[in-house]
């Protein structure tokens, strides 16, 4: 895997449910082969977002550009990775694996495909469990895994640790960043998580409250595998970052009380 | 402020009900068991209610002599055809009105305002359309059938994640294997519980078209029986359409064993 060379330009993005305006004129590049995060208040607007890049959304108004060249045994090249893992509960952890295989890969081909992500993800002893019976760190492990056996051009992650408990966040953030970094692959990663922001970020983009708009986008040009979190500079992003955010974020709590 | 002292009590005793092995067993023998002893004794006059030894000997005759085969042959093949039927075509219409915002509203218009019709009601009318044959037999069953497996259906794919078939699509699968390796698994488990509710259906059906015009069938042997005051046959007709129900109920269980293991 030589890398992504897939930018994503996202110009004058806007989108509205109904009467209700979620997205106002956002602008953002994810670059090649780097991490892109959106952060911003919870009903900003960062999940629609993601569905406009991913193409799962008609955007009221801009375009998504995708640019470059995905490598040859790509078969989907925006691939998405969901907080609530999207298993299906019928299937093995393998059939799940294969499900995005199937139909566009002969089966011993896919079969190889199958355990060589299985193994990049630390499931290998797990081919044959059911969903059910994993944790949701594992669970996780085999979004990620479908995730990668398509060989995506970019990847979409909506706060992908979220249901997680700390433990579980902080070992899947390494893991994350190891994979992501080896990878190469271009990425969007949405989170309410500034810690994972300045730990996976290569440019981190703030969204204010909705309708959301982009209000900051911050650069952290360092490779992410091996960042830590007690880095100094990166605990004073993170604190620039929660400045920015903090009374939008209060306002955005209230707001939902009261719909 | 009184003093408390001493050791905590276990306070959630009840209301946790195990399963005793055998005695359900027990029971049911032993229900069998005081039925006989009645009748024996004279306290149950037996023309009203046989005892369990005449209804076994009347079982044992009918099968001996194949009449009992010819019967249960006649509504067995009613049973699986009129289900079949109507189970086939509820699920082809509960998967359009569950997939399809075109056929949503007019399919449950029709479906709500045929569904609380009782079903025998249109026995009559079933034999003037099909005759007094077959066709109004099984016409009737797969009716009974169809719309509680049409509203079950579409409650099934009601009830697949939004969000896996968003993962299909997001993962670039066609809409037919979205459809089959999504909405189709995910539907089966409302599916099948709905097949528990269609045979006990079809089942009472197949006894009434039965008794109101047919030679053959249980539902008619019964009847005929019952004509005849040969309560013996009567019983015994009975007690094959009880073991018939639990036959299917056993059928049904190991399928939803084998189909739905991942729940
Ligand atoms: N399909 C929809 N129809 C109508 N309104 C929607 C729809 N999806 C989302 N919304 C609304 O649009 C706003 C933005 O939703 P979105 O899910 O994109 O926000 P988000 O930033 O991802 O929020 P969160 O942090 O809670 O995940 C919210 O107020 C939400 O209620
Ligand atoms: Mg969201």
């Amino acid at each position: 895997m030589s890398g992504s060379s897939v930018r994503l330009t996202i110009s004058g993005v806007g989108h509205r449910y109904d009467d209700l305006p979620v997205l106002e004129e956002i602008d953002l590049v994810a670059d090649a082969g780097r991490v892109l995060v959106l952060i911003g208040p919870s009903g900003c607007g960062k999940s629609t977002l993601l569905g406009i890049i991913g193409g799962l959304i008609v955007p009221t108004a801009g375009t998504v550009r995708m640019d470059g060249q995905v490598a040859e045994d790509c078969l989907n090249p925006l691939t998405p990775v969901f907080q609530d893992f999207a298993l299906l509960p019928w299937r093995s952890v393998a059939g799940n694996v294969s499900l995005v295989l199937e139909g566009r890969l002969p089966r011993r081909e896919r079969e190889a495909r199958v355990a060589e992500v299985l193994a990049l993800t630390g499931l290998g002893d797990f081919a044959g469990a059911w969903p059910k019976q994993l944790s949701g760190g594992m669970r996780q492990r085999v979004g990620i895994a479908r995730a990668l056996a398509v060989r995506p051009a970019c990847l979409l992650m909506d706060e992908p640790l979220s249901a997680l408990d700390a433990q579980t966040r902080a070992l899947l953030l390494d893991e994350f960043a190891e994979l992501i970094e080896r990878a190469g692959t271009t990425t969007v990663y949405v989170t309410h998580n500034l810690n994972e922001a300045v730990r996976l970020g290569h440019r981190i983009a703030v969204l204010s409250r909705r309708p959301g708009r982009v209000r900051a986008v911050l650069e952290i040009d360092r490779p992410i595998n091996g960042r830590s979190a007690a880095d100094p500079s990166l605990v004073a992003i993170e604190q620039q970052l929660w400045d920015m955010i903090r009374d939008d974020a209060v306002l955005a709590e209230r707001e939902r009380v009261i719909a | 402020m009184p003093d408390i002292a001493g050791p905590v009590r276990f306070r959630a005793r009840g209301f946790a009900p195990r399963s005793i092995p055998g005695a359900a067993a027990a029971t049911l023998l032993g229900v069998v068991a005081l039925w006989q002893a009645g009748a024996s004794a004279g306290v149950i006059p037996t023309l009203f209610l046989p005892p369990p030894v005449s209804i076994v000997r009347a079982l044992y005759q009918l099968a001996i002599s194949g009449e009992l085969w010819l019967h249960l042959g006649a509504s067995l093949q009613r049973l699986a055809i009129g289900w079949t039927l109507g189970t086939v075509c509820g699920i082809a219409l509960g998967f359009a009105v569950g997939l399809s915002s075109w056929l949503r509203s007019p399919g449950m218009a029709v479906v709500s305002a045929l569904f609380p019709i009782p079903k025998i009601a249109l026995v009559p009318l079933f034999i003037i359309w099909f005759g007094i044959g077959e066709g109004s037999k099984v016409a009737t069953l797969a009716f009974g059938v169809f719309f509680p497996t049409v509203i079950n259906t579409a409650a099934g794919v009601d009830a697949v994640s939004r969000n896996l078939v968003r993962m299909g699509q997001a993962f670039g699968l066609s809409n037919a294997a979205i459809l089959r390796k999504v909405v189709l698994p995910g539907a089966l488990p409302a599916i099948l519980s709905g097949f528990r509710v269609t045979t006990s259906i079809a089942i009472i059906l197949l006894v009434a078209a039965e008794m109101i015009g047919a030679e053959r069938g249980i539902g008619a042997f019964v009847l005929q029986a019952g004509n005849l005051y040969d309560t013996d046959n009567l019983l015994a007709g009975i007690v094959v359409l009880s073991l018939l129900g639990q036959l299917v109920a056993w059928v049904l269980g190991r399928l939803e064993r084998a189909l739905l293991g991942w729940r």
